[in-house]
């Protein structure tokens, strides 16, 4: 005992041993976060689940007014013609009054940065829990700000679906968008 | 074989007795099941424990039965529970029995917690006993969510959306996160065939839990109604043959309840728009959860805020983990606590009302309703429970279980 170069119990400096005990113990652990990471990373999106990533849409059949749902990766999105009222309304809201501001021009930009205010794309999903809020059917009741509205929690959109009343924090999600010409438009 | 307490058990039996010098199973069950001396004076609330685990049997059961004619897949999973329902012998059986008993085993894990916390069973030395049975609870809460997605109905689907949803309010990560659980965009074919992974597995890592409560329980031994412990053999009597019966007869007076449901209104827990195959394009005007949900979803839409009401959602669970470290009193049973015992009927009938709440739309005189109630529940476990145990004056507690059980008799 009174020879070792350990004594019992690990008091003293730190010795070769310890070293060796927290050398192999790091390296250990390096080892099982590798290994868990395969686990862990093979539950996210597949590569053919990622591969379903555009839809193209012609939009000319839709006239003013109306709006249409169409389903890019398993979500709905809407695509509204809108009306100038509708235009003029999103167009007048001040910044102050939106709980997440965003102008309206930036809502209705392609990726190729040209505006037409008529076009609202948009993904249908509630960005509370998820929902697919009312409002892109005839009849369907549009909420207090005349654009959408969500039933599950009662969050209310405006003409331009952003957020105005509700639970939920942020505006509809513009998707990537680009019109390849004036009646076809290819989402992401 | 054994008649006492105490004394390792011999068996007559040959074959019995070479397993036992090498596995000792049988003495294992001897002394944890038959001359376990368990206290004297049970009410019908300790039946609960037995019926929550044949309650989980009956589920591992019919599950298996079910998994080998259901397909995981979203064009085929409705139709395939609907082929259950019409077309397998006896499926309609099998599902009807799953199905309901997923709401009778929380019937009875519900009213095991309410015992635990009427009678203080969470107190020293059983705080593990009872973590141990908080963590059963939230698995059983996981397992059952993602059972109720495997028919794919409207409810189904939106359900797990919304539930799936909730991890998107955690800051930064939590979209990630959200796609991660999906396995894609949304709500789809990866996630359903995983919830059927996972919900097949998640019922044996309960019986897992399961097991270690049980080990834990019989450390100590049982809380009983007095909540004071066992001072020495008269006040205990052997497990078998006194519970056993007393928990048989419990078992069978639950089962004829049960299964009263399960032939005679078997829907009578569900929602019919689960009945409508999933679209992914149109909610429900009103999405609800499964009864036993209803209370977390009412304090989950109180918060106006959506991180908020999904901490407050989880912190509800969370206050159960440390339940023994907020209640200051030191007597156990609420029978000698006249101020707690009170209050302890006003939670149930606080979680009640959010039952209530969860079950409407969240408009009108419901908002503040469960505002009111949210803020009731963390009241009762972080400001009214460790108070109380400074300011209440307990009632005498009797010397022994004996001496109180048999002046009661004599009285
Ligand atoms: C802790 C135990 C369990 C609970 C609480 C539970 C809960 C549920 C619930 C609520 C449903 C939906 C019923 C419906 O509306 O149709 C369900 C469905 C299902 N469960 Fe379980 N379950 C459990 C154990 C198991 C086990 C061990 C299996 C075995 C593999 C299983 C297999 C299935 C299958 C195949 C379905 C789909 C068929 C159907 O919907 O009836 N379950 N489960
Ligand atoms: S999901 Fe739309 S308000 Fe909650």
């Amino acid at each position: 005992m009174a020879t070792s170069g350990n004594p019992a119990g690990g008091h003293g400096d730190p010795t070769r041993r310890d070293f060796l005990m927290v050398a192999t113990g790091a390296l250990g652990g390096v080892g099982i976060a590798a290994t868990a990471w395969p686990f862990i990373n093979n539950l996210n999106p597949a590569a053919d689940t990622l591969a379903l990533a555009s839809v193209e849409v012609n939009v000319a059949p839709i006239q003013v007014g109306q709006a249409i749902t169409v389903k890019w990766r398993g979500k709905p999105v809407f695509i509204r013609h809108r009306t100038p009222e509708d235009i003029k309304a999103a167009e007048s809201v001040p910044m102050s009054q939106l709980p997440d501001p965003q102008t309206d021009n930036a809502r209705v930009t392609d990726s190729a940065k040209k505006v037409r205010p008529q076009w609202l794309i948009m993904i249908g999903v509630c960005t509370h829990l998820g929902c697919v809020p009312l409002g892109n059917r005839p009849g369907q009741d549009k909420g207090p700000f005349d654009g959408w509205y969500c039933p599950c929690h009662g969050s209310a959109y405006d003409t331009s679906g952003r957020i105005r009343q509700g639970p939920a924090p942020t505006n509809l999600v513009i998707p990537e968008y680009l019109f390849l010409s004036d009646a076809l438009v290819r989402i992401g | 074989m054994a008649s006492s307490h105490g004394t390792p058990p011999v068996f007559n039996n040959k074959v019995i007795s070479w397993i036992d010098h090498r596995l000792p199973i049988f003495s294992y069950i001897e002394k944890e099941y038959h001359t376990f001396p368990t206290p004297r004076n049970f009410n019908y609330f300790w039946n609960f424990g037995a019926i929550a685990t044949v309650m989980l049997v009956l589920m591992i059961a019919t599950g298996v039965v079910l998994a080998t004619n259901y397909t995981p897949h979203v064009l085929m999973a409705f139709d395939s529970v609907e082929r259950i329902d019409r077309d397998v012998p006896q499926g309609w059986l099998m599902r009807d029995l799953h199905m309901n008993g997923a709401s009778f085993f929380f019937i009875a894990v519900y009213i095991h917690i309410f015992r635990g916390m009427y009678y203080g069973s969470y107190k020293a030395p059983r705080e593990l006993l009872w973590i141990l049975g908080v963590v059963i609870f939230l698995l059983m809460m996981a397992t059952a969510f993602m059972g109720y997605v495997l028919p794919w109905g409207q409810m189904s689907f939106w359900g797990a959306t919304v539930i799936t949803n909730l991890f998107s309010a955690i800051p930064v990560v939590g979209d990630s996160i959200v796609t991660w659980l999906w396995g894609g965009f949304s709500v789809d074919n990866p996630t359903l065939n995983r919830f059927f992974a996972l919900h097949y597995l998640l019922p044996f890592v309960i019986v897992a839990v399961v097991a270690l409560h049980v080990v834990a329980l019989h450390v100590h031994g049982s809380n009983n109604p007095l909540g004071i412990d066992p001072k020495g053999p008269q006040d205990t009597v052997p497990f078998h043959p006194y519970y056993t019966m007393k928990d048989g007869f419990g078992v069978v007076v639950f089962l004829i309840v049960f299964a009263g449901f399960a032939f005679f209104a078997p829907d009578y827990m569900g929602h019919p728009d689960n009945y409508v195959p999933a679209n992914p394009l149109v909610t429900p005007e009103h999405i609800v959860p499964e009864w036993y949900f209803l209370p977390y979803y009412a304090i989950l839409r109180a918060v106006p805020d959506k991180l908020g009401g999904v901490i407050a959602m989880f912190g509800a669970i969370a206050v159960l983990f440390v339940l023994p470290w907020l209640d200051t009193s030191r007597v156990r049973s609420a029978s000698f606590r006249p101020i707690y015992k009170w209050f302890m009927l006003v939670l149930v009938v606080d979680v009640i009302v959010l039952g209530f709440c969860g079950a409407n739309p969240p408009a009108g005189f419901w908002i503040p309703l469960s505002q009111v109630a949210t803020l009731y529940y963390f009241f009762h476990f972080l400001v009214l429970l460790p108070i109380l145990g400074k300011i209440e004056r307990p009632l005498p507690l009797p010397p022994s279980i004996a001496d109180a059980v048999l002046k009661n008799k004599a009285g």
